[in-house]
């Protein structure tokens, strides 16, 4: 008798570390979800900024034809672009041709002036920020998720119901994660 | 006080623990105020100024819980940001910044008009958290600087060090009134009380210690409290940015400014990230001022950013 009601209770606990677990489970997926929806927002909120920005600061920098174009045709790459590789290559080139123009927009004293345009570049910066403070805390929740997923036992539980890894937000373009070199060597 | 910061989750539980702690000792010093009262002043079998008095004390200790941020803002003088303001618009931005990348909800966003830099939060948790910052922090520092004083704020938020110092805060005070009652009541009653035999003299030295006790208790409490979580706010708060040197250069240009911060009263001194004092006991090191001061030694903190900064690269 002992050993039967020591069974049920053996049954019970570890049905209830099952369901303890896949209900975690649950609320990180669906929290890496949101954090990834975070990062979409932002994306979006940059895309809908940018012809903004570009409209006003064409008066200004006429001749720069090239380089606004080039904005452009990277905003619309980036948004008809799909999937995390993807994107996370197609806004990072978006970010390098928008820096370009910032550092453009230097060479132009009236244009920095600009009431409209400072409004425009914070409005711009505080989305760049916002979108790597995004991407930083999906890729935090994510790994918290693929963790829990990983260990032992509770990979059995994943398995079980077929939880996939989450994708972490990398930078893909060799040319954004190249540590800029610095020669310090003294030339004669 | 070299000993390594506790984590985020012990901070948190620590905090949730100790915010009950506190307002059940507020409830039972409260309750032994009336039992004062019914022992020396009405002298009565049943405790009724008792039972009362343990009524009123848990009301307010949760009326502070509940409350404690709208009382603390307002003894501030702080307003809301104008949500279309320009001038604030930078300040909005970095705080939007920094409730994505800790992933708290948005905090209502306060200004208080007041020439030295100094900001604080309050708020019982993360869903009703307030920032309060004034003027001369906006003016003075620029936009990474901002951020990393939001950042460090937020910590505080997400750490519950906000719900603890707001309850403490919102207490004190009472406390501090309430010792002082006590105290008078104490002599114009002592005439009129019934002879209790050998215990009433025992017990009514108990009752006048607790009541010049109970506000220096509070007050080293609340010292203790936030002495201890500078260190883990600015460390988790240069998590978030990963801009710890931007931390240390607000905190240097805080210290710089020597005016005390005059809209800030000395019971919510605790919440704030510099000393708005000014006091000298805050820029020492030793048992004095680890007794006495509401914050580490700035210098300190400077040195702890500096070094993060230089192990990240």
């Amino acid at each position: 008798m002992i050993a039967f009601y020591g069974f049920v209770i053996l049954v019970v606990l570890l049905v209830a570390w099952v369901i303890g677990k896949y209900n975690s489970l649950i609320t990180l997926r669906n929290q890496v979800a949101n954090g990834w929806k975070q990062i979409d927002v932002q994306l979006k909120r940059r895309h809908d900024l940018i012809p903004n920005l570009v409209n006003t600061v064409k008066g200004y920098m006429g001749f720069e034809q090239e380089t606004l174009e080039k904005v452009i045709k990277a905003r619309n790459a980036a948004v008809s672009a799909t999937g995390v590789g993807n994107i996370a290559a197609k806004e990072g080139e978006l970010s390098t041709a928008l820096s370009r123009l910032f550092a453009l927009a230097e060479n132009y004293p009236t244009l920095k002036a600009n009431e409209n345009v400072k409004q425009l570049q914070e409005e711009l910066s505080s989305t760049e920020n916002k979108i790597s403070f995004a991407r930083q805390f999906y890729n935090d929740i994510a790994t918290k998720f693929n963790i829990v997923q990983q260990v032992f036992p509770a990979n059995f539980i994943a398995q079980l119901f077929g939880f996939q890894a989450a994708e972490l937000f990398e930078v893909k373009e060799a040319a954004e994660r190249e540590v800029p070199t610095v020669d310090l060597s003294l030339r004669k | 006080m070299a000993q390594l910061p506790p984590n985020i989750y012990e901070q948190q539980a620590a905090n949730r623990r100790n915010t009950i702690i506190v307002m059940g000792v507020f409830t039972l010093f409260v309750g032994f105020l009336g039992f004062g009262v019914d022992a020396f002043v009405l002298g009565t079998e049943i405790p009724i100024a008792t039972f009362i008095a343990l009524c009123i004390g848990a009301g307010t200790a949760f009326w502070g819980l509940n409350n404690g941020a709208v009382s603390v803002l307002t003894s501030a003088g702080a307003r809301p940001v104008p949500p279309e303001d320009p001038k604030y618009q930078q300040l909005r931005n970095v705080v939007d910044e920094m409730s994505i990348a800790s992933g708290l909800p948005r905090p209502q966003l306060f200004v208080v008009p007041d020439q030295d830099p100094n900001a604080f939060a309050t708020g019982k948790d993360p869903e009703h958290a307030c920032i309060a910052v004034t003027e001369g922090l906006v003016e003075r520092l620029n936009r990474e600087e901002l951020q990393a004083v939001v950042a460090h704020e937020m910590s505080h938020v997400r750490n519950y060090d906000t719900r603890m110092m707001t309850v403490v805060a919102a207490l004190g005070g009472a406390v501090m009134l309430l010792s002082e009652f006590g105290l008078r009541a104490t002599r114009f009653g002592g005439g009129r009380k019934k002879d209790r035999g050998g215990l009433g003299p025992i017990v009514l030295v108990l009752w006048l210690v607790a009541m010049i006790l109970a506000p220096l208790i509070t007050q080293l409490l609340s010292m203790a409290v936030s002495r201890q979580r500078e260190y883990l706010a600015d460390a988790s708060g240069a998590e978030l940015t990963r801009n710890p040197l931007a931390l240390a250069t607000a905190l240097g240009k805080i210290n710089a400014a020597t005016e005390p911060t005059r809209s800030i009263k000395k019971g919510t001194a605790h919440l704030c990230i510099a000393d708005p004092l000014g006091r000298a006991v805050n820029s020492k090191e030793g048992f004095v001022s680890d007794l006495f001061a509401t914050h580490p030694p700035i210098g300190k903190r400077i040195t702890l950013l500096k070094a993060m900064a230089y192990q990240h690269g």
